[in-house]
């Protein structure tokens, strides 16, 4: 009980101490965003109201945007506003920024967390298989697709599969979230197949998840690859750990050592690569978000940045930023859990 | 002998694919184990003598190791054409072994209890179905057995918790938690200070006298074979050199190589550290033909370096050795007729 009880204050400890971090990192990192979105060159209201809007137009709007203050005046300015969760106005969708972001950020989410299912399912089962049967025909041809998975681009498989499921084949949908007709589910998560379970909306569900198939795969390929190529690696170097042998040699079943001895120990670098990949891809879904008319942040953020969007892209990229942040503290939770040893030397540090 | 052996190996022999070629570690190992013997296993670093044992389990990594040749029996079933099935039924409950390093033959993320809980539940049909709480009382039952004081506690702890002493003291209670006909105990407490080994040895002789255990001991220390085996088998270069009665094989090395080794025993009175046998043990890549120690050995004759010598009789079957000195006079008398070995 006492043990429990410590464990828990040491994870609040924890968890404290890195959120406080976290503030200052996010600190900096909108200085930094700010900075740049406003050095790079063009006039966001020019570029906002167009070529042909008169000139005083053009004016107002920049003396609304306090564009015409300094740097530092503009940041307050900003910031006083975000720290109250207004991120001003979108100058392409006229829309407020957080209303967009709350409207896109679920529905990339939506994708990149069913890619990541697929990413860890399929990557660790693939690399597990690879090293159980290590230098016979399956290890080599997950090595060999693997390969190949890590090495093409996703926009690559996206195309491939709207061209041979979507249009050839017609077997799924290829464009949006759902198909026209569809009610929507009531938005509770943003997560269309989460909201339509969640209502008991089960045509609903089975419509979206359809729609999320070929995005989500071909998202969830490259990175799927690169997982099966780490868990094999490093399950092929603990198999031949005298502690397998040990357990072998006790007769545990060969599920139990395989499943549970060798995977724990096994898993830490697919982890800790898979929540770097699972917050890059949020970021780099863009193409396939494009491709899938996948209404998502990656889009919005990218569209944001060729018209000069001077809110919406300080507003992606701190988004972005956070999640960045919040996986790296999962990975160090999920981290702590798999290996005692990482946790007693925290606990001994503290 | 009618009755079937607990262990039988006959004419084993393994190599390691390793980058350019093969090392041909275990060349044609003979060992045989009756019900309730205890077996020693000596020789150098490096002679192959836990290859040999992690093969008889197969547990040794294939990849890298080839199993060659050869025959393994356990109870007259032929373990290397077991199935997984089979095999896991043998693992544990019919053979266990006691790995030399006992930080590394523990599983660091997983704590002492989950561990030695698995072994204790996958013995056999019967205890896979006990409930959990009568494995907990075994378990803590094994620990208390190695003399480990607070096993409740100690269950929950991971390894990396534990002094070296106990970690030894847990990994045999682990090996002998699923009750084994047959323990392989690979140089118990060889990690650990010389006090603590003797502890460890008294206690694991105690608790097999006590459960009547077959055991085979793999040690450098000749004197814990004095003390324990019945029968010792002396390893060179992966082959059986030399078996006897504990007590003949002391009062009787017959293999130049025995004969070495017994040499290079350190004594307190007299003597001092002695020279040991000189060289070292043979390259695996390319081993030396005939007679693997015929490069070391003081007796060599032409005859070695052509042909690999089988085990002999020396009086009697009990005590064999494989060197053509033990051959018939008249054969012995041409083989040194040949000349020297230059």
């Amino acid at each position: 009980m006492q043990r429990q009880a410590d464990a828990l204050r040491r994870l609040g400890l924890f968890l404290a101490r890195r959120l406080v971090q976290s503030i200052f990192v996010l600190f900096g990192l909108s200085i930094l965003i700010f900075t740049i979105a406003r050095v790079l060159p063009g006039d966001p209201a020019r570029t906002a109201l167009g070529a042909r809007a008169p000139q005083e137009t053009v004016d107002r709007l920049r003396e609304e945007m306090h564009l015409n203050d300094t740097l530092p005046v503009q940041y307050t300015y900003w910031l006083g506003d975000a720290l109250r969760g207004d991120f001003g106005m979108s100058l392409v969708t006229r829309r407020s920024v957080t209303t967009d972001i709350a409207e896109f950020l679920p529905a990339s989410l939506e994708l990149v967390i069913f890619a990541g299912v697929l990413t860890l399912v399929g990557g660790i089962a693939l690399g597990t298989l690879s090293a159980r049967y290590k230098d016979s025909w399956v290890d080599n041809l997950i090595r060999i697709l693997s390969y190949a998975g890590v090495v093409t681009p996703a926009f690559i498989f996206a195309i491939i599969f709207l061209l041979v499921f979507g249009l050839a084949l017609d077997w799924l949908p290829s464009i949006g979230r759902l198909s026209e007709g569809v009610p929507k589910p009531p938005l509770v998560t943003g997560l269309i197949t989460v909201d339509a379970l969640l209502a008991g909306q089960l045509a609903t569900f089975w419509d979206a998840l359809q729609h999320l198939i070929m995005p989500g795969v071909a998202l969830a390929l490259g990175s799927m690859a690169q997982e099966a190529r780490i868990t094999r690696a490093t399950m092929a170097d603990n198999l031949n750990k005298d502690y397998i042998a040990a357990e072998r040699a006790l007769g545990i079943p060969e599920r139990v050592v395989m499943g549970r001895f060798l995977l724990k120990p096994s898993l830490i670098p697919t982890i800790s690569i898979f929540a770097l990949d699972f917050a890059a891809n949020l970021a780099n879904a863009f193409l396939v978000e494009l491709i899938f008319n996948w209404p998502g942040i990656s889009r919005y953020g990218v569209n944001a940045m060729l018209r000069k969007d001077l809110n919406a892209i300080t507003a992606v990229i701190l988004i972005l930023g956070v999640v960045f942040i919040l996986m790296n503290i999962v990975v160090d939770l999920v981290v702590g859990a798999l290996d005692p040893r990482i946790r007693l030397r925290a606990a001994r540090s503290d | 002998m009618a009755e079937t052996p607990l262990l039988e190996v006959k004419n084993l022999s393994v190599s390691f694919r390793v980058y350019g070629g093969m090392l041909r570690v275990l060349d044609g190992v003979n060992l045989t184990v009756h019900a309730g013997e205890k077996v020693g296993l000596v020789g150098e670093t490096g002679c192959g003598k836990t290859t040999t044992m992690k093969t008889i389990l197969r547990v040794v990594p294939q990849p890298p190791a080839v199993i060659n040749s050869g025959e393994i029996r356990f109870k007259g079933r032929e373990v290397l054409k077991m199935r997984q099935r089979e095999l896991t039924d043998m693992r544990g409950q019919g053979i266990s072994m006691i790995f030399q390093d006992p930080t590394a033959a523990l599983n660091p993320v997983f704590t002492v209890g989950q561990q030695l809980e698995a072994a204790i539940r996958y013995a056999s049909a019967e205890s896979r179905r006990m409930p959990r709480q009568e494995v907990r009382r075994r378990a803590v039952r094994a620990l208390s057995e190695v003399a480990l004081a607070d096993p409740e506690r100690l269950l929950d702890s991971y390894p990396a918790q534990l002094s070296g002493g106990m970690r030894q003291r847990v990994c045999i209670g682990m090996a002998l938690s699923t009750e084994p006909e047959l323990l392989i105990a690979d140089e118990p407490g060889t990690a650990l200070d010389v006090t603590i080994q003797d502890q460890v040895l008294r206690l694991l002789h105690r608790l097999v006298e006590e459960k009547h255990t077959s055991v085979i001991l793999i040690t450098h220390t000749l004197g814990i074979v004095r003390q324990i085996t019945d029968r010792v088998y002396v390893m060179y270069a992966g082959s059986v050199v030399e078996v006897a009665p504990t007590r003949r094989l002391f009062a009787q090395p017959s293999h130049p190589y025995t004969q070495g080794l017994m040499a290079a025993v350190p004594r307190l009175s007299g003597g001092g550290i002695s020279d040991g046998i000189p060289g070292r043990i043979p390259d695996y890549m390319n081993p030396p033909t005939g007679c693997r120690f015929h490069p070391r050995c003081p007796h060599a004759m032409p005859v070695c370096k052509r042909q690999k010598p089988a085990l002999l009789a020396i009086e009697d079957a009990e005590h064999q050795a494989a060197c053509f000195l033990y051959d018939a006079p008249e054969r012995v008398r041409a083989y040194q007729q040949e000349g020297g070995l230059t």
